[in-house]
Parts: structure tokens; sequence; C-alpha cells
């Protein structure tokens, strides 16, 4: 944390662990009887409920979302940029819910959590979540927090796949829904990645079927170059190019294979820095709930069908570099919803970043979330 | 109010579904949703115009009509399609007036009268391409690319089989005057056409 807290921070939150004893059917066609939800809140619920924004994260994401857990704190929350007193998403005036879904690994309950039947993590054996029951389960947690009707999802990424999803599982819970660098259903090319990603996950040695904290290890070396390939489709050829180029760590080449670009040695910092922190099961787990979004499908393929459910607002916004969910796939996105007669509005942001634009404030970005996220505030009289 | 807005106003039918092509800060939309309870949506390309609609709660695609067409629409989509000081603009007028009546039930355009008497005789005394209050800029610089005279634009119409339902011909302020009806393509600074392909 700096060492005066900015006027625009929420400044020190604490997570909640809620547990939910009700048992929930997955998509899977299998229950988990009872799980926990961490989540964290910005902002003060108003006396009728109206002003709650739910915030849904991407692959590698989770409820800490904004401010500090601690004074010692390096960095704060991943949306930090957007989520803050005067920030796009006003915390004087919105009750903001960031949570970790379902399966992730940051305290919800996923795969490194205790499976109370055999009093071991679960590992493999925890059910494949999708889009829809992350969905669910946000549904099940607003009841719990009192909210009936969201003023706003919001999401960059899978998050606005959920934002997305909302839209057409609770159309009356949801009054906007603000997909941010998303896509309706992952390309070939998009599932192509996430397949090497779990290759380099469930092919190390260490992997162990999944069973890996029984045997005391972790597939670190997987889950590095799971990250590694990752991480190379969040950034542009251009941001690369201006971080890195072609600068090496020495001054000339040593005729090796060691880490001598400094591009590599940032991939393997990365990649080794994730592996220390994040479940391996959990990113397999995200990468399928990925792979297998598509509301269109129960809809003969009709995403403008699919579409005709939803009720709330759009705001749909992409990125000029990101080659990951490109936007041309957010204007498919906006087409279906101008064929099915759904309020939007798009804008393409001009931004370097690549895919990871979502996460960095940029003047048109800010200006438009902000003024958007006004709109909606003033909706609900906040 | 401006006064175009009102003219405007007259020809959408409540409820109406429409398109606004180049819809600048949707002020004309706004007023549409709020008056006659339009829906649709605005198209622009201006970021500071985008971001002012969505303040206001009008909803605006970000799209290119010269670079990006408007093939993402279906046919007969909207009741109206309008397009407001933007037709000179385009880099093709003639087909976006085809995609306006592919899209929708009537068309609603204006533009500036590149015949209006105070620019013919700029050309005439200084021999020079006109300047004016509603067309502000030098020859290489301006965005008007396709200026016109009410008669070219008839002209059009008639080779295209469009039919002019109404056409109001007013000043730069957006006022009537009995001068411009007189004599419109002289006296006349901006045109308002109604137009459509049923029936004709």
């Amino acid at each position: 944390m700096p060492d005066h807290l900015p006027t625009d921070s929420v400044g020190i939150v604490t997570p909640q662990t809620l547990h939910f004893d009700t048992p929930i059917t997955l998509a899977c066609d299998r229950t988990l009887e009872s799980y926990d939800l961490v989540i964290e809140t910005y902002g003060a619920l108003n006396a009728d409920a109206s002003n709650a924004v739910l915030i849904c994260h991407a692959l590698s994401g989770h409820h800490h979302a904004a401010g500090y857990h601690s004074k010692e704190d390096r960095k704060p929350g991943w949306w930090d940029s957007c989520i803050g007193p005067g920030k796009p998403i006003d915390t004087n005036r919105f009750f903001v819910v960031s949570l970790n879904n379902l399966g992730g690994c940051h305290g919800s309950t996923g795969p490194s959590s205790t499976n109370p039947q055999t009093g071991k993590p679960y590992g493999p054996d925890f059910p494949v979540i999708t889009v829809r029951d992350w969905v669910h389960s946000q549904a099940l947690l607003a009841d719990r927090l009192g909210i009936n009707c969201w003023a706003a999802v919001v999401g960059g990424s899978l998050g606005g796949m959920q934002a997305l999803q909302w839209s057409l599982d609770y159309p009356d819970r949801i009054r906007h829904a603000v997909v941010i660098a998303s896509t309706p259903r992952l390309s070939a090319q998009n599932i192509a990645f996430n397949e090497v990603a779990r290759q380099a996950i469930t092919s190390d040695r260490e992997f162990h079927d999944g069973r890996y904290f029984e045997h005391n290890t972790l597939p670190r070396r997987g889950l590095m170059l799971a990250r590694m390939v990752g991480h190379i489709t969040y950034l542009s050829d251009a941001s690369m190019g201006e971080k890195f180029g072609r600068e090496l760590r020495d001054q000339a080449y040593k005729f090796g294979y060691d880490a001598e670009f400094q591009v590599e040695s940032y991939l393997r910092y990365q990649g080794e820095r994730f592996s220390e922190s994040f479940d391996a099961n959990t990113y397999l787990l995200m990468t399928r709930a990925l792979d297998y979004f598509d509301p269109a499908y129960e809809h003969d393929n009709d995403l403008a069908k699919a579409l005709l459910l939803a009720r709330c607002e759009f705001l749909v916004l992409s990125f000029s570099t990101d080659w990951r969910f490109t936007p041309a796939r957010s204007q498919e996105l906006v087409d279906a919803m101008i064929s099915a007669r759904r309020k939007v509005s798009y804008a393409e942001i001009d931004a370097p970043w690549g895919h990871d634009a979502f996460l960095i404030p940029t003047p048109r970005y800010t200006a438009i979330f902000e003024s958007y996220m006004d709109r909606v505030a003033r909706e609900v009289d906040v | 109010m401006r006064t175009d807005l009102k003219i405007i106003e007259q020809w959408i039918s409540p409820g109406s579904h429409v398109l606004d092509l180049g819809c600048g800060d949707g002020t004309l939309l706004d007023y549409l949703q709020r008056e006659k309870r339009a829906t649709g949506f605005g198209l622009e390309i201006n970021p500071d115009h985008i971001t002012t609609c969505m303040s206001r709660g009008v909803s605006v695609i970000e799209q290119n009509l010269d670079t990006q067409g408007l093939g993402n629409f279906e046919d007969h989509t909207f009741d109206t399609v309008l397009m407001t000081q933007a037709l000179q603009a385009v880099r093709r007028p003639d087909v976006v007036l085809d995609e306006m009546l592919r899209l929708g039930r009537e068309g609603i355009v204006t533009f500036p009268n590149f015949a209006y008497w105070r620019l013919r005789w700029y050309l005439v005394r200084r021999g020079r391409m006109p300047e004016s209050e509603t067309l502000p800029y030098k020859w290489y610089n301006t965005p008007n690319i396709h200026l016109c005279t009410f008669k070219d634009f008839e002209a059009l119409c008639y080779r295209k089989d469009f039919r002019i339902l109404n056409r109001t011909v007013v000043d730069g302020e957006h006022q009537d005057h009995w001068l411009s009806r007189l004599w419109p393509n002289m006296l006349g600074q901006i045109a308002i056409y109604r137009i459509t392909r049923e029936g004709s």
C-alpha cells in the first residue's frame, strides 16, 4: 500500500466467507451439497437495495477487486483502477459486490477445498462448473445479500460472459449488463490455446491425475507453461515489442537455451509466480468453462434468438489490439442484440495492450465507463 | 428547441423504431425517445459524441458508415432511418441512401444546399470554393466531400425511384422562411427530405 491511502481508494477491505447449505445442482447434473463463496463488498447498499453492482471476474481473478487487505499490501485489488470513490464504478453511489467464483482457488469452494465426503481435497473429483452455474450461484448470493435486482452486472473477458449469461437467465434481476473485452463464444483458436494450457498441466509428472495434494506436490512446471502461453494471448505484439523488444538480459548471445531475451525471463517469472499461487485444477476448470460458454447453442445457434430472453440494457466494449477476443467478436454480439431489438451501446477503444487493456485505464475507456455508470446510478436515484 | 427536430418529429409516428446515422451527441434520438416513445440506435464515430450519447441514455453504436457500411443490419429493421447533415460527408451518398431504404420503410435526410445564393455569389465574386457558417471548412480539409444542390438530390431520387414524401427547406438556423419556399434551390440553405421506396 502507498504511504497515504489515495482518496479514490476504497481503503482497507476484509473478505467475508458465506456458507451455503442448500445443495446446488450444476449443468453437469452433479450436485454440490454445500459450498462457500468468498466475497468483498465496497460502498453501502441503499434502502431499497437498488444500487448493487456485481463484479464478475475473469479466468485468474478473484473476489479482491479493489482496495487493500492490509497496510503491507503491495498492490490493490485487480480492478482498483475502475472501482472506488469517484471512479467509474463509484462506491459513493453503488454497493459493489465482488466474489470468487465456485471452482476458484481463493477461498470459495473449489478443487483445492476439502471434500466433506472424503476429508481430502476434491482435486479432479470437483465437478466441472459452467458460466451458467456461476450465474446461478451468484443469484443465490444476491438472495442472501437481499438484492433482488442488480443495477448492473459488470465483467471483462470471462467476467463479461457472466454478465451476458445473467441477462438471459435472470432477465428481471438485472438492469444493465456491461460486457467488456468478451465474446459470445470461443473460437477454435481460443479453444486451441486453452487445450495447450491444459495439456501443459496434465502432462506434468507432478500432476498425478489431479491428485497432487495427496502426493504433497504441485504441477508447477505445467501450470507455469499454461500461464506463459495464456499470458502471450493477453498482450499484443505491439505492447510486447514496446516492453521488451529484442532486448537481451546480457550484452551478447550466449549460444545456449537459457532465458536470454528479456521477454523470456519475463514470461518465466510470471509463470513461476502464478504456479505458486494458483491451483492447477481450477485452471483446468476455468478454461473449460470458457470453452463451453455458448448461449446461442440452446437456441439453434442463433444468438439473436437467445437474446430475446434479455430485458436489460447492454454496454459492450472492445479494444482495438485485443486478438484474443477481437472487436469483431464484440460486434457479433452487438449485431445479435440489434437484431433482437435489445438496447445496446458499443464502442471500440483504441488501446495498445491487447486483451489486458480492459484492466488498464485510458482516458476514453474511463470516460465511457464513467458516463455509462453515471447514468445507471441516476436511473436508480443514487 | 432546434427547428429541424420539430420538423422531423412530425414525420415520426409514436413508438417508431429508428436508426440515426451519424447521430452526433444524441440530441435528436433523446428527443424522439422522450416525445415519441421511439426506440432505436444511433451510429457515430466521434468519441466525445459517443460518450455524451451514453450518458444521456441514447443507445449508440460506434460504426463507420464509410469503412464498415450497414451490412450488419437486417432488411426492414426500422420504421425510419435518419441522417442529419451527414449525407455530404459520406464516401458514397447513393449507396447510403439505398441502404437507408433497405433497413427502413422511410428515410429522413437533411443536408446543406450548395446552390444557396450566398454560396453561388461567393464563387462568382471570389472564384474560390465557398465558405460559410454552415460550411466553415477549406476545400482541402472539409469533411463535406459530396456537396450537392437540392436539384441534384432530387435527380438522384428520381433515378433511384425513390418517392419524396415531404420536403421542407429552412435557413441556417433551421427556420422556415417564405423566401426559401418561393425559390428553394436558390434561397434555401438546408433541406429536410422524407423519402421512401414504397409505392413508387
